[in-house]
């Protein structure tokens, strides 16, 4: 059957949190039941998550990995708006109500000799599947990791472990190198034989400049985008962006571009559309669970 | 004219007695003043979301019903795209007998509370009504939608299940939940066979769900029709995307279903192609429509976490049902100003007569013969403002309607800060490019014969993935269609 093991219950697919863990302040990862989407899901693609029924907004977010066996799915989120609050305050054994993928076009792999892969903060996360792949289909992996502090950090073993060269940089100098991810980056493009492919992931601001150094270097950048979305299937055109002066729907076009072409300005802006309404929402959650003494 | 209750009653109970002496005549019947359907009053009905027509009153439906001339022809029968026996529904209400007048219906509509709210019937069944052809005016047809409405309501407190048929052991999977895919579930499903919906949204329902307001058609009677499904035995699966979560090829290879329905929809916003379009404040319909219909951002603070524009200049570009949807949903989330920008005359518009009425009483201002050249945005990219140029109609084009020519330098700048394009969609290719050897035409539509079969054995589709935009009704006429191949296609398999 295919909804094997579970049946279908009231409709929905069960998607139950089975282990979950704090990696810093406001950065969480959590596995979580939905069979059919680790079986499906490849390298590069996201889900679209959706806490409350008919009463949340519906929030992308990559795929930080999956267990097909146990029928389990790795996100990684940062608390920022209301929805992934509540994610960070649910327990293992509680039900997340929707997620549906996985979506988006998959990352494309080949040996292309040697990748350079740039993750800032929690966009190490989306980063690990596709640096994986990388690895496996025979590249020589270079990883720049990048936080603006040692707590933020994260998957730097599981980064160590598959990489021919790993360098970390933070802000603060807390831990590796006092740089930002541009510095080591801008470096390893200067080489001889410089890299084949960047693939980079992070804040968009992060993304932007990366490309900026890439660029001039002429090595091929591959970013991925996570912008507002609903239904995640091209029907909104709501995470529309501007790719070689063309709208591109970031769900179905993509996720990943040709960061040489993105406009990270605009798609900036855009991320801000509903910055007051989300604030507005998360602090009446923060009230509530304040009161209910969360 | 407009008769009071007790005129009315008066009127009916006339009629009663000539039916009853010798059957009236035509020129009785043509006396009788065609119904008006009662109303939430404009200025009261835009500041809240619940349904806009209120229903006919059974004297009201008898009265119109009365109006029908019985045509031994019936050729508003010839004009309804599932061919529901349209003048025996009619005239069963005339004899007071809605019952009759439902059973009559659901041999061939599934959702008539639907149909009877959204239909286009004034280019289909009531274009072709004697009774306004009589008048000159298709307004003065008999009100068949009304009527259809009027008995379909009646029924929603029943609660009659579809009988089941014995377990033909056949397996048949429904992409997608709108109303194609609703009737294709129920008819195969009567038919006995064991059939899953898929939907890719956490609701099931469709653009009837996340499209068409509450105020024009209200949720709960679209939950009724997927609760009957349900009890039906059949089994909606949500948040499932075909061609992601599973493909065709995965579900009849691996899962065991014996034939697929594709019934997704269009779902792929055309944009205009101008500057502009991505700035803050510019949606599609379809993003405007879902956010405020099927994720409820009009409770936005109140329960709801959906954020939408907090507009209070908005245009609407386009000319059909969907843009007066969304410019009516405006005006409900507290927009001051609402324009629709449409780059023909209003006689080419594409939207109901009905809608268009609706939203001029509710204060929509209609910019016609305009068409946009670019939006503006300020330094915050968010929108500020659209600049238009005029048009004239020039000679008919391809569609047979007058092809609109630009009015060289009759630019002007309309402050606004909300755009939501309203000009149609394309085909979702996410069906078409994960399913190896499916058929697809230029524009990415899928293919399919006369029976709504495919290029690929066991696979069927229709709606608007097949026709383009098109229709609710239409959406269901394919499914009955598809319906009943696939179960003699099934009938076939070993």
């Amino acid at each position: 059957m295919y909804f094997s093991p579970e049946p279908v219950r009231n409709l929905k697919l069960s998607h139950k949190i089975v282990s979950k863990q704090q990696l810093s302040e406001n950065v969480f990862v959590a596995d979580i039941e939905a069979p059919l989407i680790a079986k499906a899901r490849k390298p590069g693609q996201f889900v679209i998550v959706c806490t409350r029924g008919n009463y949340s907004e519906r929030i992308p977010l990559t795929i930080a990995g999956a267990d097909a066996s146990k029928g389990t799915i790795r996100l990684i989120w940062q608390r920022v708006g209301k929805s992934t609050a509540e994610m960070s305050d649910m327990k293992v054994g509680d039900e997340i109500d929707n997620i549906a993928g996985p979506l988006g076009k998959p990352t494309h792999i080949e040996k292309f000799g040697t990748v350079v892969c740039i993750g800032g903060g929690i966009g190490a996360a989306p980063l690990l599947p596709i640096a994986e792949g990388m690895k496996k289909a025979g590249n020589k992996l270079i990883s720049i990791l990048g936080a603006r502090t040692k707590e933020l950090l994260i998957l730097q073993e599981e980064f160590a472990a598959i990489s021919d060269e790993i360098i970390i940089v933070t802000d603060d100098g807390s831990v590796g190198k006092k740089a930002l991810v541009t510095e080591p980056l801008k470096e390893i493009c200067q080489r001889s034989p410089k890299p084949e492919l960047a693939v980079a992931i992070g804040p968009a601001i992060m993304m932007k400049f990366c490309c900026q150094t890439t660029a001039p270097l002429n090595v091929p950048t591959v970013v991925s985008l996570n912008t507002i979305m609903i239904d995640g299937t091209g029907m909104c055109g709501g995470c529309r962006v501007e790719v070689d002066s063309k709208p591109m729907f970031v769900c179905v076009d993509g996720p990943e571009f040709d960061g040489h072409k993105v406009n990270f300005d605009l798609m900036m802006k855009r991320m801000t559309a509903y910055r007051d309404l989300e604030q507005e929402s998360l602090k009446k959650y923060k009230d509530h669970a304040c009161k209910i003494g969360l | 004219m407009e008769l009071s209750v007790n005129e009315s009653e008066k009127l009916l109970q006339e009629m009663l007695e000539k039916q009853k002496n010798g059957g009236l005549k035509p020129a009785d019947r043509y006396a009788i003043p065609s119904q008006d359907m009662p109303a939430q009053d404009p200025g009261v009905r835009k500041g809240n979301i619940s349904e806009v027509a209120t229903g006919y009153s059974s004297l009201q439906a008898r009265l119109e019903a009365m109006r029908c001339l019985q045509c031994k022809t019936a050729p508003c029968m010839e004009g309804c795209p599932v061919k529901i026996r349209i003048r025996d529904f009619v005239t069963a209400i005339a004899q007071g007998d809605d019952v009759k007048a439902l059973a009559v219906i659901k041999e061939n509509s599934l959702l008539p509370a639907v149909c009877g709210r959204v239909c286009p019937q004034e280019v289909q069944c009531q274009e072709t009504c004697t009774v306004g052809k009589k008048f000159k005016d298709v307004e003065k047809s008999v009100s068949i939608g009304r009527l259809e409405r009027y008995v379909a309501d009646l029924d929603q407190e029943s609660n009659s299940i579809p009988q089941v048929a014995a377990p033909t052991g056949k397996k048949v999977a429904v992409i997608g939940s709108g109303p194609g895919g609703i009737v294709v579930a129920t008819d195969l499903r009567r038919m006995g066979h064991d059939v899953t919906v898929f939907e890719a949204f956490h609701k099931p329902g469709g653009v009837m769900v996340y499209g068409i307001p509450e105020f024009r058609l209200p949720k709960a009677i679209v939950q009724r029709e997927i609760d009957v499904l349900t009890k039906m035995g059949v089994k909606i699966v949500c948040n499932f995307v075909v061609g992601r979560t599973r493909t065709v090829g995965e579900l009849m290879n691996e899962d065991g279903f014996d034939a697929v329905y594709i019934g997704v929809g269009a779902g792929l916003p055309n944009f205009m192609n101008i500057a502009g379009e991505s700035l803050i404040g510019v949606y599609s319909a379809n993003e405007y429509l879902t956010r405020a219909n099927l994720m409820n951002a009009y409770k936005f603070g109140k329960g709801s976490d959906t954020p939408i524009a907090q507009s209070k200049r908005v245009a609407v570009v386009g000319g059909g049902n969907v843009a007066m949807d969304a410019a009516r949903t405006a005006l409900r989330l507290g927009a001051e100003k609402v324009f629709i920008v449409y780059r023909r005359s209003e006689k080419e518009m594409p939207a109901r007569v009905e809608e268009l009425h609706h939203a001029k009483e509710e204060g929509v201002e209609f910019c016609l013969l305009q068409n946009p050249k670019r939006v503006i945005g300020d330094e915050n990219s968010r929108v500020q403002a659209i600049e238009i140029l005029k048009y004239e109609l020039g000679e008919p084009d391809a569609s047979g309607r007058r092809k609109p020519v630009v009015i060289p330098g009759s630019e002007f700048i309309l402050p606004v800060d909300t755009v939501i394009i309203a000009i149609g969609n394309g085909a979702n290719p996410l069906i078409g490019q994960t399913t190896p050897g499916l058929a697809l035409n230029k524009w990415g539509n899928i293919v399919v014969d006369e029976s709504c079969k495919t290029s690929l054995d066991g696979v069927y589709a229709g709606g608007d993935i097949v026709l383009g935009a098109a229709t609710v009704i239409l959406a269901m006429g394919q499914g009955r269609i598809a319906a009943a191949a696939i179960n003699d296609y099934l009938k076939t398999k070993k």
